[in-house]
């Protein structure tokens, strides 16, 4: 992953946080992500994000868990090893409806969940940038990529006069790998208020 | 804001179009449905629609509690509509009793097999359950369980009413609201099923399931939801109405699609267990549905009350839809007026019978035109917004999710 520039602001309430990403978003900013302790109603509609295809694909496993317990049961009870059981016919449609709906329920939660913690890059035991140590606890933070268009002063007074109460200029690998923290230290020497004493 | 509902000509036309469909269904059926299977069309149909539209009216009342109860606001935008359609319940009540009393002093031994002298003396299981299966308890529960529910419906109304009249920020009708919504949450819990017993599973006397009351109350509960649906749009339609949105359809929406999956796990779980025992007493009651006279129509409840929804209200952007919404919600409050069809028409007329004649549609149309009469008068009487109500301001602005 590459190794960009961000401009990092921590609000301590969410009501200077909303305005501020949707005054960063009608400047031309380029806004990285927003971290927050809670869900903020309306956070989405402000930072523009669109509607996921999680949905989508939830419904695509789904399929494939009916299509697979189907498809697999009916090749064993009446093709591969066919079984009189209770004088009930080969192919039982309504004694199949139980296991296929479990794996029905089974593919699509767990490739969903898969799927959600792929899009949003977490996973147990993967490292990522953390842009401030308080970032899920009691602080509101925002990161802005900075382009070669943007002057990171320019972006730290912004943020300074729109609420934010800390602005830092960060160095940092964006996305998600495994891994040491070595990777890590890299670039704490850049960023040497965050590195892990 | 203070806005009075004004009845659609379209609304007063088609009630009482309908309703003079029914009546006239209702006599041609009295005079001109004669011989044996006449006869058991006639009382079949009537009974099995007085029913559906009672159930359906009381799970209006079910839906205002267990709403009050949760101190939800999602539903307050058009709380007068629900409002509007529990006051039917005292109405389909008289018709419902009317109608089953008619069966008891005509000794239509057909309908209620248990009522036989000779089934009694011939039959051992029948007569088991004459503890249970007797016309003095029958009575008796009958009028108790329709009399509480008429009068908690009004009781209910009243409060919402004089909620109206009341000063601005006045708590104490929620706080009443919600008293009277607990008592009728934990009556209709248990009335739903021996209601249902007597009422609809005792016309097959020999047969008995478990999961009746639920699945009783599961049909109920979507058509309630898709006449809500139905109400909603078509008085949007008129131009009135005009703060429900989107938000609030894609509530509605919600609900018709989860409880169409609750509704077959429910049919599907009475289904599977009489299938696998295979015991001649209890497959008898399936056995005109799945291989007989009403195969087509056993089918295609399924696939309209469970397939259609399923699929077709899966997406956000069709629960957010009026067209698509409205099609979905006349689809599947027809699936479930066929699933009532399937519980009393095949057991009395197993082999032979016209499915969807003129009367069958005729009577039901003439419910469908009281019920659209009923609703329309009730609206009328009252502010179409409940405008004291501590949650309006929350209904109007309300988002049915954030994304």
């Amino acid at each position: 992953m590459a190794i960009k520039q961000f401009v990092v602001g921590s609000f301590s309430d969410e009501e200077q946080l909303l305005p501020a990403v949707k005054k960063v978003r009608a400047q031309g900013y380029k806004l990285y992500d927003v971290f927050t302790p809670f869900p903020v109603h309306g956070l989405d509609a402000a930072m523009g994000l669109r509607q996921t295809a999680l949905h989508t694909a939830g419904f695509i496993y789904g399929a494939l868990g009916t299509a697979t317990a189907l498809l697999g049961m009916s090749w064993i009870f009446v093709v591969s090893w066919p079984l009189d059981i209770g004088g009930k016919p080969h192919f039982p449609l309504p004694a199949f409806v139980p296991i296929t709906f479990e794996l029905t329920v089974l593919f699509s939660a767990v490739g969903t969940t898969l799927t959600f913690c792929w899009l949003n890059q977490i996973m147990p035991g993967v490292k990522k940038h953390i842009f401030h140590p308080r970032q899920s606890d009691d602080r509101f933070v925002m990161a802005i990529e900075l382009t070669p268009k943007t002057n990171a002063e320019e972006v730290k007074q912004f943020l300074l006069n729109n609420g934010a109460e800390e602005v830092t200029v960060q160095t940092a690998e964006e996305g998600w790998w495994y891994g040491l923290y070595s990777k890590r230290e890299a670039y704490d020497d850049i960023n040497p208020q965050w590195s892990v004493q | 804001m203070e806005e009075r509902f004004v009845i659609p000509r379209r609304f007063r036309n088609t009630s009482l179009i309908f309703i003079a469909i029914g009546v006239i269904s209702f006599l041609a059926g009295l005079f001109g449905l004669h011989g044996d299977i006449g006869e058991k069309r006639f009382w079949s149909v009537l009974v099995f629609n007085s029913l559906f539209f009672l159930y359906m009216s009381a799970a209006a009342i079910f839906v205002y509690s267990a709403a009050s109860l949760a101190q939800a606001s999602w539903h307050i935008a058009y709380k007068r509509v629900i409002e509007a359609i529990m006051v039917n319940v005292p109405v389909f009540a008289v018709i419902a009793f009317v109608v089953m009393m008619s069966v008891f002093i005509g000794n239509k031994y057909f309908i209620y097999p248990w009522l036989d002298p000779h089934v009694l003396e011939h039959d051992p299981i029948v007569a088991g359950k004459t503890p249970f299966l007797n016309v003095r308890l029958f009575v008796i529960f009958t009028v108790i369980i329709l009399t509480v529910w008429s009068l908690l419906a009004l009781k209910l109304r009243q409060i919402s009413l004089q909620e109206d009249r009341a000063e601005r920020g006045a708590r104490r009708f929620l706080w009443k609201t919600i008293f009277f919504a607990a008592i009728f949450i934990a009556f209709y819990a248990a009335s739903i099923s021996v209601s249902s017993w007597h009422w609809l599973m005792s016309i097959a006397a020999r047969w008995k399931s478990t999961m009746y009351g639920w699945y009783i109350f599961a049909g109920s509960f979507i058509s309630i939801m898709t006449v809500i649906a139905l109400f909603v749009i078509a008085i949007k339609n008129s131009g009135q109405l005009q703060l429900v949105n989107k938000e609030h359809l894609h509530d509605l929406g919600k609900f018709i699609f989860a409880f169409s999956i609750f509704w077959t796990y429910i049919w599907f779980a009475q289904y599977f267990l009489f299938w696998y025992g295979n015991i001649p007493l209890e497959s008898m009651y399936f056995k005109p549905q799945l291989w007989g006279h009403y195969r087509f129509w056993f089918l295609l409840d399924l696939v309209i009350n469970f397939a259609v929804p399923f699929l077709l209200l899966m997406t956000r952007d069709a629960k957010r839809n009026y067209t698509t919404v409205t099609v979905i919600a006349l689809i599947v409050f027809f699936g479930h007026w066929l699933d009532f069809y399937l519980m009393v028409v095949p057991t009395v007329l197993p082999t032979q019978g016209v499915v969807l004649g003129w009367y069958e549609i005729g009577i039901t149309l003439g419910f469908v035109g009281l019920m659209i009469w009923v609703v329309s008068r009730a609206l009328s009487r009252a502010p179409l917004y409940p405008l004291n109500h501590p949650y309006l301001k929350e209904a109007i602005i309300h988002k049915s999710d954030w994304g």
